[in-house]
């Protein structure tokens, strides 16, 4: 009994390390599958959304005018079904019949028949159009009413389809990730600001000072936010960086709530008090011992504010008082969307399948990230 | 209680008051005004509208006018809607948009409260795990989303329900804008409920209830007893949102609510409207916060306001 209390001199030689919340935080929320899976995806969601939009081939707000609406698609642009009514539209601007049409790879050849003399400088209409590129004349017969043209196909891949206006729903969508998730995080690191600061300093110097400070949250609380956001809109025009500024300088009220009851437990803690003793000043304590103690419970919220300021977000886009063309949101996306359900079912899919996706992946980590700072879960 | 009741009451006047100060400004001091069209009115129109509607008077002025006539419940004519006057926009639109919210509200407490309860009894079986993923769900997916959807398919593809308008509010045209309203109060419902009992199942006195041998009936409406506390006060807020009725919904299905008032008002500079709506949803929201606190001491016995 007493020998093997004793322990082998070998494990005795390394300190013991000690393991801080955050490190077994961290430990518990990778063990979540939910949580974990969720940060990779959302890393790869953010991570296309930010590239993405350099590697598609398409600039965001470049107009196909003859490719409006259509469908998301694998394989490429322009469909062989396509390609024949598109030559002779163009062959009656050329004022000629184009016969045998014949594609050979990533060419299509034809002979262009006109009652006059074709003028060679109207084949300029091939190049214009999305679906060809420049026209080349192989031979010229019956003194140039008769001409056998060449003209190489422009290759294209719409993934997600293309919108009303002709242009590339997958940048689009990755553009609308980026501004959403822009505009989440913006929103969301205000209201965390001034939510932390105004609730540790609320609940730290409690009494009066506490009284008025929450009370004025309690008369915010009851002004609709719907107003407040719309009002916001009103000032600040369709400037939408302003404007997330400013909800996020409504959204801090929960904040400030959840601070405030954190503080109002630390600062009975013996460190605070010893700081105290020791005469560090208020705004000492309040940033180095209470604030840093409270953000276990704010990096929760905050991953939870994320998902409803973005849904705000495409809320007030769905109004028309949001981002505005050619920039686009989630929500500008999935309005449009919505717009053209019958005829164009990929417009509302893919951005909403790309919200949904990213709000199920913040909300996960919220989670995740609750359980795993929960002390009490040990 | 009563007299608890009372003073809540006196006490939500000067908040009101606060709220209406603070709205009244706020809208006066956006830029431009009721009567501005992309053609500008003449000047002698326009003046002689500033002062029929007192516009012209200074602020201060306007702004004691105003409360003077809420005082007496006069909310004033409606600026852009011409032919009305607010209360009568609110007496026509404010049962529309209370129906449904009221409906939504059952629903939602009705089914979100069965789920969570079945997910927190049965806890990480696969009923659970089918909850927290509808409620995940159903929290994400924006209601703007969902109504189209549900339009085509109940309304085009299956053809069983009218796709919108409110037809004296035939259960038919109920059901779809409810649904919508309801959804995500569903999953929030059924999640905090979860929460709450699976907290309330391990607590001590449904230990003790277990060790007499009651009937599982029996420990779980006691365990619903202590999980409603947390739910009761997500709900009171959520009620005054929804019975103030929803602008995404009203205008998707084209109801007559009053959730567009907000939207239309202070888009077209509708003073009075804004305001009034303001006024209406404090008011709610006020009367269900003291509603949760009723009920919260009805709920919970060791709740003592007097």
């Amino acid at each position: 009994m007493a020998e093997g209390a004793v322990l082998p001199a070998e494990t005795l030689k390394d300190p013991v390390v000690g393991r801080s919340l955050w490190v077994e935080a961290r430990g518990r929320l990778v063990r979540n599958k939910a949580a974990f899976g969720s940060i990779i995806l959302l890393g790869l969601i953010a991570f296309a959304c930010i590239f993405g939009p350099f590697v598609t081939g398409h600039p965001f707000d470049k107009v196909y005018p003859d490719y409006v609406k259509v469908p998301a698609s694998l394989s490429s642009y322009p469909k062989p079904d396509q390609i024949e009514p598109n030559i002779e539209r163009i062959g009656a601007r050329v004022r000629a019949k184009a016969e045998n049409i014949t594609i050979k790879g990533d060419d299509v050849q034809m002979t262009l028949v006109g009652q006059r003399p074709i003028d060679e400088r109207l084949l300029a209409y091939f190049e214009r159009s999305d679906l060809f590129g420049a026209a080349k004349v192989l031979e010229r017969a019956d003194e140039g009413k008769r001409i056998v043209v060449e003209v190489p196909l422009k290759r294209k891949y719409f993934f997600f389809g293309t919108d009303t206006n002709g242009r590339d729903l997958l940048t689009r969508t990755m553009k609308a990730g980026q501004v959403s998730l822009a505009i989440g995080l913006l929103a969301t690191f205000v209201a965390i600001v001034i939510g932390v600061a105004y609730g540790a300093t609320s609940g730290y110097l409690g009494g009066r000072a506490d009284l008025v400070m929450m009370r004025a949250v309690d008369v915010l609380y009851s002004l609709p936010f719907i107003f407040f956001v719309i009002m916001l809109v009103v000032f600040f025009g369709r400037n939408f960086v302003l404007m997330f500024i400013a909800v996020g300088a409504v959204e801090w009220l929960d904040m400030a709530r959840i601070v405030r009851g954190q503080t109002l437990s630390i600062k009975r803690q013996e460190y605070v008090q010893a700081a105290e003793a020791l005469g560090v000043e208020t705004k000492g304590i309040i940033r180095r011992h209470v604030i840093p103690n409270t953000l276990g419970p704010v990096v929760v919220y905050m991953t939870l504010l994320v998902p409803k300021v973005i849904l705000l977000e495409s809320f007030l886009s769905f109004l028309g008082l949001g981002v505005q063309e050619p920039n686009t949101s989630l929500g500008v996306l999935i309005s449009e969307g919505a717009k053209n359900i019958q005829g164009a079912t990929w417009m509302l899919i893919y951005p909403s399948v790309t919200l949904v996706a990213i709000l199920f992946c913040l909300n996960f980590i919220g989670d995740g990230l609750r359980d795993a700072l929960d002390p009490k879960d040990r | 209680m009563l007299s608890y009741i009372f003073r809540r009451l006196l006490s939500a006047i000067p908040t009101l008051f606060v709220i209406v100060t603070i709205a009244f400004f706020l809208i006066r001091l956006a830029p431009g005004g009721p009567f501005d069209l992309e053609r500008p009115l003449e000047a002698k129109v326009m003046e002689n509208l500033n002062r029929i509607y007192q516009l012209d008077r200074p602020l201060i002025e306007q702004y004691w006018l105003y409360l003077s006539a809420v005082l007496k419940g006069d909310f004033g004519p409606s600026f852009y809607l011409r032919d009305f006057s607010v209360a009568e926009l609110f007496a026509r639109g404010l049962p529309v948009s209370m129906t449904l919210g009221s409906l939504a509200l059952t629903l939602a407490v009705l089914v979100g409260g069965t789920l969570g309860a079945i997910a927190a009894l049965r806890q990480n079986s696969g009923i659970d795990y089918l909850v927290t993923g509808l409620g995940a769900l159903g929290l994400t997916i924006p209601n703007f989303v969902v109504a189209p959807i549900f339009q085509i398919v109940f309304g085009l593809a299956l053809a069983v329900l009218p796709i919108a308008g409110w037809n004296n509010g035939s259960p038919a045209n109920l059901v779809m804008p409810v649904l919508v309203l309801a959804l995500p109060q569903i999953a929030v419902v059924a999640r905090m409920t979860r929460a709450a009992m699976i907290e309330n199942l391990r607590s001590n006195h449904i230990r003790t209830l277990r060790s007499l041998g009651l009937p599982s009936l029996t420990i779980v409406k006691h365990a619903l007893r202590g999980a409603a506390l947390p739910v009761v006060s997500y709900l009171g807020p959520a009620a005054a949102a929804l019975l103030t009725g929803s602008v995404v919904v009203e205008t998707i299905f084209g109801l007559p609510g009053v959730g567009r008032y907000f939207v239309e008002g202070a888009l077209n500079r509708d003073y009075t409207l804004v305001m009034g709506t303001v006024v209406v949803v404090a008011v709610f929201v006020l009367l269900f916060n003291l509603v949760v606190d009723i009920l919260y001491a009805i709920i919970d016995p060791r709740i003592r306001y007097d």
